[in-house]
């Protein structure tokens, strides 16, 4: 795994993050709009991040499309990485 | 139900191979306070509770534990990582290698396989959530305890975001508990 994957999925993992911590939440204040704001303006960077890592990676998870041959078994596994 | 991402919740880092904390950490994998235990605890307890927001938190809390089971899965197998024999000997893992090699099992510091006995799930959601805080403020004191034993910055980096969740985790359970308490109030008033 080079470096260019390494930061991509850091920064992937940081903004799927923040994206939870306003998950969690939002499962005790439903009403704050401010924070359901963020939550979905989070999301939205997230799909950008994911759409492009996996354009140049591979699928992060079920059911996103794969190259030829079948992308899901490539390594490294997420133990395996040098962060 | 729930789907695998191929990446971690945040970056598990070890400075060094070190068995010696790879035994020390192997409780919050299969211990009595660990991150099995929170996963299964939360995610089992879920189904009766009176509110939405108890049901939702429960089970995103719970589905996160299961990341932090991979992180300590992660940082026990890197910690473990090109040791030799000798090594895990002298650390004291000795039966534990026997048993299991290198590979991750369910036990907690002293070899004590994982029970369902470490959790409880009672019908009372007043109760449940009574125990789900005191179980973050119990692995929020292992966490401290991992920290004084460790003397390695990048494995303390990850162990100190660790710590921090289940302070957050706390947090949202005591919002929960409130307003399970609101919930079943109102329902006393005719």
């Amino acid at each position: 795994m080079n470096c260019d994957q390494v930061a991509a999925l850091k920064e992937l993992m940081a903004q799927e993050f923040t994206a939870l911590e306003f998950n969690l939440y939002l499962d005790t204040h439903p009403t704050d709009q401010r924070a359901l704001m963020e939550y979905n303006e989070a999301c939205r960077q997230l799909m950008v991040l994911k759409q492009r890592y996996q354009q140049c990676f591979g699928p992060l998870t079920f059911c996103e499309t794969s190259g030829y041959p079948w992308q899901w078994i490539e390594e490294p596994w997420p133990w395996q990485i040098s962060y | 139900m729930w789907f695998y991402e191929k990446k971690l919740q945040y970056p598990a880092k070890v400075g060094r191979a070190n068995v010696r904390m790879a035994k020390y950490l192997i409780t919050q994998y299969g211990g009595p306070d660990g991150e099995l235990a929170a996963s299964l605890r939360y995610l089992t307890q879920r189904y009766t509770m009176p509110t939405g927001q108890a049901k939702a938190i429960l089970t995103d809390i719970g589905t996160e534990e299961l990341a932090h089971l991979e992180i300590i899965a992660t940082l026990v197998y890197k910690l473990m990582d090109r040791s030799t024999v000798g090594e895990i000997e002298a650390a004291g893992l000795g039966a534990y290698y026997a048993d299991h090699d290198k590979a991750l099992y369910y036990v907690n510091g002293e070899g004590v396989p994982w029970t369902a006995a470490y959790i409880q799930s009672k019908g009372d959601p007043v109760a449940d959530l009574h125990e789900d805080m005191a179980a973050e403020e119990k692995a929020r004191a292992t966490y401290e305890w991992l920290i004084n034993l460790s003397d390695d910055p990048d494995l303390n980096d990850t162990l100190k975001f660790l710590r921090q969740r289940e302070i957050v985790h706390f947090q949202r359970f005591g919002e929960a508990l409130q307003i399970v308490q609101e919930h079943l109030d109102s329902k006393r008033i005719y």
